[in-house]
């Protein structure tokens, strides 16, 4: 469009007051990116469609144990196909350069329930056999340099064993993820060696995972599972793997809540920022607008042309904004590994996009509408004044 | 024998400040014939920009009536008087009023954005335009680069570009020094004598008003016909 020269030369009329800006309002639209899309992440509702895997967790908290004579119960339901369980195991290996998650898990029922670890044939049987065997994922490996055959001592942080020494196990197997998406960072030993030698809890388990036969019937498998544990001692919460994670997080506090909070926060602050420094832009035009509107540019046009400036500086620092959210959210969801897949869905785009026009209109309305109601005579005056 | 381009008949115009009503003009009547070069002088205060400004359509008057060539402009409507000055009147004022972050040939395109004609056309004209003022060579400095003189001129190129009949000039010299001045009086007296611009321009320079054909005072909201010096 013709005007579009006018517009953008308003844009750069203050090079480095519309840098301040455009820096301010990028590094807003990153960070609506970034949390908007793990708010998102954790306040859709649990969706039961085609999963075939179920979470069997203590109802009230994290850290509590269910019993692991619940197996048997949670068997007998019409529909579970498989059943296996972990806990949290903690500890530290050597000097703790790379953390990785370890679990004590029934190792054949684990891997059957797991098809994504891929392992050797011969280090699976191995693993089922070896009391004190262990296998780590891909990554632990390649991060420490470990071959089958090596010892892995673990100091304990919550788990004394009778010795109380460090847990030494036998690494008889390393496992593959079957796509990027599988988390290789994860170490998991016999839970049968773990739960004799520990001293304290035994017979108890932090997660039940259990395999269904009809994903159709998910939904209802879950509410039957936690009716049946109902008023007991250890009352159970059945959900997806993915709600399961993202309860987990949230147990650190309604991480949607906090999202909402900080980008309300930011928002706002850039709202009175750029609303101020759009309301002194046109300020310091007054005489610019009186010669358009002299020359017989509309009141219209001129409203138009104000609120043009104030889109396009807006979707300016929007754009990269969202840009950058969108390439540096890999580094996010790897960074916290129970965010999960977080991503930025096409909805976080338009939304982000919306939000900037919606920012624009907010912020340009007050000095477009001056603009439109500026008095030739008047304007022209002031400058002589 | 000439047109009259110009016939104010009547013309009031009262501002109003506050609750109070500040008469500036009243029952003022004055013809301007086609290709005059009238020069307009008084005390400050007298209503020269205000009289000024009606006849350009940049205010409508409190009562009476304006016609410029066959369009009575105080009948029309805010949008329509827009419209009007775009085609039929060209401004220069005593500050410029250019866009300091475009080039003087962007500044001289201004009005003629409203029009149909293509970027080509457009950049053609205002180079045209530049030329008639003076400065071709000028056309991708900045108002910053440019002196005052100079900046002037981009302002008179801006004035002219979409070809109007009548140049109405407020102060154009205020802010000049005297050598400079007479350059762009002369220019001025050129638009009028070699492209018959009828030529409406407010003065405090009795120098200035030589250039004109004639001058009227305006004295308290009254016209009167120049004594010669
Ligand atoms: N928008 C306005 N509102 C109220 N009063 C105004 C307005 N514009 C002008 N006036 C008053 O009208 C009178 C005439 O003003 P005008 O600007 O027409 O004078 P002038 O002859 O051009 O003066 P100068 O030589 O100083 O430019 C002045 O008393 C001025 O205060
Ligand atoms: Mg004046």
């Amino acid at each position: 469009m013709k005007f579009s020269g006018l517009i953008w030369a308003a844009v750069y009329r203050k090079p480095i007051r519309s840098s301040l800006t455009l820096g301010s309002l990028f590094v807003a639209f990153l960070l609506f990116g970034l949390l908007h899309s793990v708010s998102v992440a954790f306040t859709q509702g649990v969706d039961f469609a085609g999963v075939d895997r179920l979470i069997v967790a203590p109802k009230y908290s994290i850290i509590d144990d269910i019993p692991l004579n619940y197996q048997r119960r949670i068997a007998g339901v019409d529909g579970v196909e498989l059943i296996a369980y972990r806990s949290w195991f903690g500890g530290t290996y050597q000097n703790n350069k790379q953390f990785f998650s370890r679990w004590p898990v029934p190792p054949k029922e684990f891997l059957d329930i797991y098809p994504e670890f891929i392992i050797a044939d011969e280090q699976r049987e191995a693993f089922i056999s070896t009391r004190t065997g262990a296998i780590v994922g891909r990554d632990v490996a390649t991060a420490f340099d470990l071959k089958v055959g090596d010892r892995m001592p673990l100091i304990p942080n919550i788990w004394m064993n009778k010795d109380n020494g460090p847990w030494v196990f036998d690494l008889v197997g390393i496992f593959d993820g079957a796509d990027e998406s599988v988390d290789t960072n994860q170490m998991f030993m016999s839970y049968d060696f773990f739960d004799e030698y520990r001293t304290q809890s035994q017979g108890g388990v932090g997660t039940f995972v259990v395999r269904i036969t009809d994903p159709d019937r998910t939904a209802a498998i879950a509410a039957e599972i936690d009716a049946m544990f109902a008023n007991s001692s250890d009352e159970t919460k059945t959900t997806t793997e993915k709600a399961y994670n993202q309860m987990f997080a949230n147990q650190l506090g309604d991480i949607g809540f906090i999202m909402t909070g900080i980008l309300s926060a930011v928002f706002f602050t850039i709202l009175l920022l750029t609303g101020n420094t759009m309301a002194q832009a046109i300020r310091e035009r007054i005489p610019e607008l009186a010669i358009l509107k002299t020359v017989g540019f509309s009141n219209v046009t001129v409203l138009i042309l104000v609120l043009c400036e104030s889109l396009l500086i807006a979707l300016l620092g929007c754009i990269p904004g969202l840009l950058v959210a969108s390439m540096l959210m890999p580094a996010l969801s790897g960074a916290v590994p129970f965010f999960g897949d977080v991503q930025m869905t096409p909805l976080i785009y338009i939304q982000g996009i919306l939000l900037a026009l919606a920012l624009g209109v907010i912020v340009g309305l007050p000095p477009a509408v001056r603009a439109m109601k500026l008095n030739i005579v008047d304007a022209l005056g002031e400058h002589a004044a | 024998m000439s047109d009259t381009l110009i016939e104010v008949s009547n013309v009031s115009k009262i501002y109003q400040r506050g609750k109070m009503d500040v008469p500036v003009l009243e029952s003022l009547n004055l013809t301007v014939d086609q290709g005059d070069f009238l020069a307009l002088m008084g005390p400050s205060g007298s209503g020269k920009t205000t009289l000024l400004n009606l006849i350009g359509g940049l205010d409508v008057p409190t009562s009476g009536s304006i016609r410029i060539g066959s369009e009575n402009i105080d009948q029309l409507s805010q949008g329509q008087l827009a419209t009007w000055r775009s085609r039929n009147v060209g401004f220069v004022f005593q500050f410029y009023n250019l866009l300091p972050v475009l080039t003087a040939s962007k500044n001289v395109e201004l009005p003629l954005l409203l029009t149909g004609l293509s970027g080509k056309e457009r950049k053609k004209r205002a180079q045209a335009a530049l030329s008639v003022v003076g400065l071709e060579d000028r056309a991708n400095h900045r108002p910053a680069e440019l002196s005052g003189g100079q900046e002037q001129r981009v302002a008179i190129a801006r004035a002219i570009v979409s070809d109007p009949e009548l140049l109405v000039c407020d102060e154009p010299t205020g802010d000049l020094d005297r050598t400079t001045a007479d350059e762009i009086l002369e220019l001025i007296q050129l638009l009028n004598k070699d492209y018959g611009k009828t030529v409406l321009m407010v003065t405090h320079d009795p120098k200035a008003a030589d250039h004109a054909s004639h001058s009227l005072h305006l004295d308290k909201g009254r016209l009167i016909e120049a004594q010669p010096a």
